[in-house]
């Protein structure tokens, strides 16, 4: 089921009551690091999925402490932290990972999850038993577990793009939070959050620029140089932008070899990065390779994608990833570096300048000028540029009503996903009736959250819920790993992330420059053109993809109208309309395309992992003996 | 007026509705029960000048003219009345021919 996130090795540990298994991508210590590893009287068992990046350090701390180690792995590491400091161990990590820790001597299980949710975890109770593994179909696997849609989480995706944890797509099957723990003893599970993102305070400038630069420099080439640690050659994304174009900088600074980079470049013109990245790749001397992605391409894999996101999705962007880490593999390549995580914590994304600009707009309403802001905002977005300044107001809620909302810099977003759920059959939308996945979402914020800083609001947005909801899973960890390929990402290291996360929003975006302190941190290292080149949002073919070249079987057949109504998630005479739409070549909207890609990738997880499911497993079936026979 | 009406109703729900019309008014505001998106303004229009063979001008993009099936139909009206000529469609005109 999983082994195409371990492709090196496997292995399985069965206590009384308990079994432990472990699907390896061997990174560090090849040969010394199986798993499950113990401690020195085999009675604490890890199973792990991730890096430790500061395990150097702490080893050489646990080894002045007398722990005696086995192996030279990360992953034993852990163990011997665990000894020490128990459950409070992970506060030393420094890492992304997904772990499951067997105490014998308390008979408890300890699972956590790393703080931004680099690395998947999720689990269920059936029959008594507690049962996790890094992607649902494991758990799926397992006879006893029903496979069912949650509604509410559908909503969810179809309003935020993510689901809420612990809510996932599919009924009674839990995600650990990101920056969560959960102990599991006598029957009993307890879920509890480790780590927080902070932004109080940040309104306040503790230091001078100059002095953040500095720190900005130092925690970005250290969480850089500490993701170098592999005994595997490790490459990078170079995807044309800022992020990536750092990174690889840096990774120069450290490395004598030619580094290999990679990219996706698009067919349709108005998607493509390439003369960025070529530009990139000549500065900064690497040995690139580059994969060309059109509709086609997109449609050809979507399945497969949707198998390893295991959620529905409402952008095809995670299909030209999934292409690309099948490149990497393909070059010999297990590990890739990546500019993820800059535009969440440097206040990257359209998103933070579109908020910052609706808010200086509705504030004098009647403003051509202040209009003519968010039009500069996205020059290559064409159906936009003709809108008159009225419908723009209302399309971006640059209205003074608006400006107290908590939620301001996302409504636009939310507002226009919603409108998929106008495809609910009669049926879904009486069931979510007086469902409001927006006081879920309330109940999960933190409670300073409503005093801080209206940027700081919408970064914790992005980064507490986005990112690991949608770009470090479907566009990320789900893609990259499907192919056997670890992505690492030097700006998620928490210690950048923090220290970001106290910055006063100014620096990061003055007036409308977005990421100021990144860019003036880092500009001795890249060519002008490069730092301050107009930000591209990464877009890849959508809806369209499914219709060239007179249309492709698989969608034909699950958007059919006799199959919408078996399987009675969407309305389908609503359904046929929008196909009709896209026949006609008259679906040109954003909308349009979201609810193609919405309805098909749903259609495409009730057929793969409730329609077509095959349970059961070799690896269960090994679990289950060694279970009954120790 | 009646068929224009109906049509543009007809456009509406199949466009922005995809054919669910429940409760849906021709008095209804597209922008206060938000259906109608940044693209879908413009396919209203291209609807409009291509169906009607009228032609919209940039300072006449407004709510009061474009913002409901009762509004619509009062602007189109107004239109063809500029050029004087009857209220039907492009198609009406060739099943006629």
């Amino acid at each position: 089921m999983v082994r195409h996130r371990g492709p090196d090795e496997w292995g399985v540990h069965a206590d009384r009551g308990v079994g432990l298994a472990s699907a390896r991508l061997s990174i560090i210590d090849l040969s010394g690091g199986h798993q499950p590893i113990h401690n020195e009287d085999r009675s604490i068992w890890i199973t792990f999925n991730g890096e430790i990046f500061n395990y150097l350090e702490l080893r050489e701390e646990l080894l002045g402490r007398g722990h005696i180690f086995a192996t030279h792995s990360d992953t034993e590491v852990i163990v011997h932290l665990y000894e020490e400091k128990g459950t409070e161990c992970v506060r030393e990590l420094n890492g992304q990972w997904a772990f499951a820790i067997w105490d014998g001597r308390q008979r408890r299980l300890f699972l956590s999850r790393d703080r931004l949710g680099v690395r998947p975890l999720f689990y269920t109770r059936a029959g008594g038993n507690l049962i996790f593994a890094s992607e649902i179909k494991s758990i799926f696997a397992h006879p006893e577990v029903r496979r069912e849609l949650d509604l509410a989480a559908l909503e969810q995706i179809f309003t935020f793009w993510f689901t809420l944890p612990p809510h996932t797509i599919f009924k009674d099957i839990c995600e650990l939070p990101p920056g969560h723990s959960l102990t599991f003893k006598d029957g009993e599970t307890n879920v509890r959050p480790y780590w927080h993102l902070d932004f109080t305070g940040s309104s306040e400038r503790i230091l001078s620029e100059n002095e953040y630069i500095e720190q900005l420099r130092h925690l970005l080439t250290d969480a850089t140089h500490l993701r170098l640690r592999s005994d595997v050659p490790v490459g990078a994304y170079l995807s044309g932008g800022l992020d990536s174009a750092i990174v690889t900088a840096l990774i120069n600074k450290f490395s004598g070899a030619r580094l290999r980079t990679f990219s996706v470049a698009f067919t349709p013109r108005e998607l493509d990065e390439s003369p960025y990245q070529q530009e990139a790749v000549h500065f900064l001397n690497t040995a690139h390779e580059q994969i060309r992605c059109g509709y086609e391409d997109v449609a050809a894999v979507f399945p497969d994608v949707i198998w390893h996101t295991e959620k529905p999705i409402v952008r095809a962007a995670p299909a030209p990833l999934y292409l690309l880490s099948k490149l990497v593999r393909e070059g010999g390549y297990k590990v890739v570096l990546t500019g993820e995580g800059a535009d969440e914590i440097f206040g990257g994304y359209d998103i933070f300048k579109e908020a910052k600009i609706r808010r200086f707009w509705a504030a004098q309403p009647e403003s051509k000028q202040r209009a003519r802001l968010l039009r500069r905002l996205y020059p290559y977005h064409a159906n936009l540029q003709k809108q008159p300044d009225c419908y723009l107001q209302r399309f971006f809620r640059a209205r003074p009503e608006d400006i107290s909302n908590p939620f301001f810099s996302h409504l636009p977003r939310w507002e226009l996903t919603s409108q998929v759920k106008g495809f609910f059959s009669d049926e879904v939308k009486a069931s979510l009736a007086g469902y409001d996945p927006l006081s879920e979402l309330v109940a999960q914020l933190p409670v300073d959250y409503f005093g801080w800083h209206s940027f700081c609001q919408a970064q914790y947005l992005e980064t507490m819920f986005l990112l690991p909801g949608y770009i470090l899973s479907s566009q990320g960890d789900r893609v990259a790993l499907a192919h056997s390929v670890e992505t690492r990402h030097p700006f998620l290291d928490y210690r950048l992330v923090e220290f970001a996360a106290k910055m006063p929003p100014n620096l990061k975006m003055k007036v409308l420059n977005e990421k100021y302190i990144l860019k003036r941190t880092f500009e001795p290292l890249l060519p002008s053109s490069i730092v301050n080149r107009p930000k591209q949002p990464y877009r890849a073919p959508d809806g369209r993809s499914f219709f060239s070249g007179g249309g492709v079987d698989y969608a034909e057949g699950l958007l059919a109208p006799s199959q919408i109504k078996a399987d009675g998630i969407f309305d389908p005479s609503a359904v046929a309309k929008l196909l009709e739409k896209f026949r006609a070549g008259r679906a040109i909207g954003v909308k349009d395309d979201m609810a193609l890609v919405g309805i098909l990738s749903t259609q495409l997880v009730i057929d793969q992992f409730i329609s077509t499911f095959q349970q059961g497993g070799s690896l269960w079936t090994a679990l289950r003996q060694n279970c009954a026979a120790s | 007026m009646d068929s224009a009406q109906a049509e543009l109703r007809r456009f509406v729900i199949d466009n922005f509705l995809y054919g669910r019309d429940g409760r849906f008014r021709d008095d209804d505001s597209f922008l206060e029960i938000g259906i109608i998106d940044s693209t879908g303004l413009l396919e209203l229009v291209n609807f409009l000048e291509k169906h009607y063979g009228i032609s919209i001008e940039e300072a006449e993009l407004i709510p009061e003219n474009l913002d409901s099936i009762v509004q619509l139909t009062g602007f189109l009206q107004r239109k063809l009345d500029q050029r004087r000529v009857p209220v039907v469609s492009r198609q009406q005109e060739q099943t006629t021919a």
